[in-house]
């Protein structure tokens, strides 16, 4: 009986570790990634990387200003298609769709999610591209063809997470709703949807999140050139893919500025995840499988 | 009459709740239905103000007529029957809204846009439902901020603001505590007046406080009907008798 | 009462009804877009040559057997070492966690985990794997990264699963004089089997399609990977490396139409399992 006691407090100890792993490697992360990047802000100053227009690591110029600008920029255009395009898909889903509907949509939203980000990215190079450049000129590579293949990609995040906000509006409410005359989509807009919006919030957040956060996708779309872009038809560079385009070749404080582009980066996710935090604290909701 | 049921029958999928009611509700009176769980008398008030529609396997056959017209004719507008055919539910149900939204909802998804009129009809509502004196400086304040009986008399008012011609109430007293209770019941004997209710309720002595006519439901059929001070002091039927005098249910 | 309306609330129903249908229909079109050009590019370059044989010329011609088995050899580390992790770190959630703080603090931990892009994962794989740990360009530093990002998914899904495991089947082995282990072992684990194989194979999903975080950890290599320490090139890296440096746009689709199928079978295999023990799993 002792050694069952004993070997149950071996056990608990050692999960313990693994549920602390997450943190555990956060910190890791963190710690590496910052202590790599510490020589590009002292050499050439947190503010002055940050707000710094150029970007030469030839010349050892380190600002990333303009691919901040190009981050924002991108995943502000990116939201602005997907959002109303989720929500309207979302409720469709939860409220108006027949059952038969609902659960044909679901694998396709999981396919959509499923997809690997290069596949986007490969079928925006070779179908939106040239779509773009023969309707609007330019390159085609640019701000609004990069937004496109985000938006298709931030979908199935902003789609699930607000369907489970939707779901989770009690049903008295509606009954309530119903039983006054309103219609399905009076109920809809006055009640549901401002009983959702919180979790809809949280759910653009990890939209967001995931947006700011691709990669290759964007790289194969954008053109990559360091610049505020003028109009949307423009080309343009975010933090990711400066990282991925110059670390195969970067050395001392290229190498250093690069991870110092990463830590910016991760400062943006750990922001967009405190909000999310806080309004689903705030509301007291539970989310499911809300992760950027 | 101001609502007849005639051979209804109900269904959800393959379960048979409803058989052959047949119940005659008279203008401006009260009428308890009572029975054991699971008897129907909620699926049958549901059935009034099709309710029922929302759940997908429902179906019927027989008819409902409201003021001598069919509830379930296709050309009836479910909107506009639910407007004539208030319903008060089990659980309080207010929105996430502020007191006065919750009141003048229905008047707002009904078209009014006159404030001035939205205002006077949400105070003379809250007045009717006995709950003026007690919100009347908070009207801004969130509904849910209420204790349970006060939201119950909110959804009351709530439910007169778009004056109806009927008022449904599912147990409406089932979650309060007995003060409140007792406040609700004052409410409904002077709402009669000029509405027709028609409440389920699990508790006989509130049937016998409240309500003209008692209707016994058991395993979805009607026992008996007939005036409330008959049926408790003189039951036809066995079956009423039993319950009435608690040998099950 | 005063009536300001350019059309009854029956009449915006109707209209509202068709735009939420045209939203689902277009959510539909979108995918299928996408699938129907990625697959009607890409599969006439699938054939038996093209899976089986290595590439020639640094993939302008030949197959992707290379890719692969580099896929596959990443993805099993990942797993293999994610899984009992993941579970674990469950178990203790469900069983063993009792503060309610803490259990707030490990759910953000997983939620931050999961949300760090892939390429600050390919940073830290680099620095750590590779530099620090001096693992090298491997399977084995491209696996361990694609294992931190599995991590998460595991947990998260096996975490719901576990607690919506009836309490009633731990009472009953309790009630048999089975210990707190025994019972987990024996009662509950077993009875979430089919959920943290889901849990596992959406992770698996995600570490197959996975370039950015690999790109800097695994090397690029062309040849078979034979053992952990040998450079490889997972099939998303060759589709990014064919496509943006324009070796050869046939293979590409073809790479691309083999990474798509994967997908499909592997959601495919997620939803047969979820609805065969119909379970609830969050999101996607």
């Amino acid at each position: 009986m002792k050694t069952e006691r004993l070997n149950e407090f071996f056990i608990e100890k050692g999960l313990f570790i693994t549920a602390i792993f997450s943190i555990l490697i956060i910190l890791t992360i963190f710690a590496f990634i910052v202590m790599e990047s510490i020589p590009a802000f002292q050499e050439y100053g947190f503010f002055h990387f940050l707000f710094g227009m150029d970007w030469a690591p030839g010349d050892y110029k380190f600002g990333v200003f303009a691919m901040v600008i190009g981050s924002i920029f991108v995943t502000f255009l990116a939201l602005i298609m997907a959002v109303p395009l989720s929500l309207l898909c979302a409720i469709f889903m939860e409220e108006v769709a027949p059952y038969k509907v609902k659960i044909f949509l679901k694998p396709v939203i999981q396919t959509l999610s499923g997809i690997p980000s290069v596949v986007y990215g490969f079928f925006g190079l070779t179908v939106l591209v040239p779509i773009v450049r023969n309707s609007f000129g330019g390159t085609g590579f640019s701000v609004f063809t990069a937004a496109l293949i985000l938006a298709v990609m931030v979908l199935p995040t902003i789609i699930s997470v607000s369907q489970d906000a939707i779901k989770a509006v009690p049903q008295e409410y509606k009954e309530a709703s119903f039983g006054l005359g309103s219609t399905h989509w009076q109920t809809i807009r006055h009640i549901i949807f401002p009983a959702a919006l919180p979790g809809i919030i949280t759910a653009i957040i990890l939209g967001i999140g995931r947006a700011i956060g691709e990669t290759l996708a964007v790289i194969m779309v954008a053109g990559n050139v360091v610049q505020i872009p003028g109009s949307i038809f423009e080309p343009v560079r975010t933090l990711t893919t400066n990282i991925a385009l110059e670390m195969g070749y970067a050395t001392g404080l290229h190498y250093n500025a690069l991870f110092g582009t990463a830590v910016i980066l991760f400062i943006i996710i750990i922001l967009l995840l405190a909000i999310a935090n806080y309004i689903q604290n705030k509301y007291g909701m539970e989310i499911g499988g809300g992760t950027l | 009459m101001k609502i007849e049921a005639k051979n209804l029958n109900v269904s959800f999928g393959e379960s048979h709740i409803l058989k052959n009611i047949n119940m005659k509700i008279p203008k401006n009176s009260v009428t308890a239905l009572i029975g054991p769980s699971g008897c129907g008398k909620s699926t049958f008030i549901r059935s009034i103000n099709r309710m029922n529609d929302l759940i997908p396997s429902f179906q019927h056959d027989g008819e409902i007529l409201l003021d001598g017209v069919d509830v379930y004719d296709s050309k009836i507008d479910v909107v506009n029957l639910r407007k004539q055919v208030g319903m008060v539910f089990q659980k309080p149900n207010p929105f996430p809204k502020s007191i006065f939204e919750n009141v003048a909802y229905g008047l707002r998804i009904h078209g009014e846009v006159d404030e001035e009129y939205i205002e006077k009809t949400v105070e003379e509502s809250l007045k009717s439902a006995a709950i003026w004196d007690e919100v009347k400086d908070k009207l801004n304040n969130s509904a849910m901020g209420l204790s349970g009986g006060q939201q119950q008399r909110l959804c009351i008012a709530r439910t007169i603001a778009v004056s109806p011609r009927v008022i449904l109430m599912d147990e409406p007293c089932s979650a309060l505590d007995p003060i409140s209770t007792l406040k609700i019941e004052d409410l409904i004997h002077r709402l009669k007046d000029e509405y027709t209710i028609v409440m389920v309720t699990h508790n006989m002595q509130q049937a016998t406080r409240v309500s003209e006519f008692t209707s016994f439901f058991l395993n979805g059929e009607i026992i008996e009907s007939n005036r409330t001070d008959q049926l408790f002091v003189n039951p036809k039927e066995k079956k009423t008798e039993e319950y009435i005098t608690g040998r099950f249910g | 009462m005063n009536f300001r309306r350019l059309w009854s609330p029956q009449t915006s129903q109707k209209i509202m009804n068709v735009i939420f249908t045209l939203s689902g229909l277009f959510t539909l079109l979108i995918l299928a877009i996408i699938l129907g050009y990625i697959l009607i590019r890409g599969l006439p370059a699938i054939n038996f040559e093209f899976i089986f044989t290595n590439p020639i010329d640094s993939g302008k011609s030949g197959g992707i057997l290379p890719m692969i088995i580099s896929s596959l050899y990443v993805t099993a580390i990942a797993a293999l070492i994610a899984t009992p992790l993941g579970v674990g770190a469950a178990i203790y959630m469900t069983e063993f966690a009792e503060n309610q703080k803490l259990i707030k603090f490990i759910r953000f931990g997983a939620e931050t985990l999961a949300s760090i892009p892939s390429i600050i994962f390919g940073l830290f794989g680099l620095a750590f794997f590779v530099v620090f740990l001096n693992l090298g360009w491997s399977i084995l530093s491209g696996g361990l990264v694609l294992a931190l990002m599995a991590f998460p998914t595991i947990f998260q899904v096996s975490e719901v699963t576990l607690s919506s495991i009836p309490s009633t089947y731990k009472e009953g082995s309790y009630g048999l004089g089975a210990t707190k282990l025994q019972t987990i072992f024996s009662v509950v684990l077993p009875a979430a089997i089919p959920g943290i194989i889901t849990g596992v194979i959406l992770a698996i999903t995600r570490a197959i399609s996975e370039a950015a975080a690999v790109m800097y950890a695994v090397g690029s290599a062309l040849s078979i990977p034979i053992s952990l320490f040998d450079p490889g090139r997972p099939l998303p890296l060759h589709l990014y490396v064919l496509a943006t440096e324009g070796v050869s746009l046939e293979n590409a689709y073809g790479t691309a139409a083999v990474l798509v199928i994967i997908v499909l079978i592997l959601t495919v295999g997620t939803n047969y399992i979820v609805e065969r023990y119909q379970m609830k799993i969050m999101g996607i």
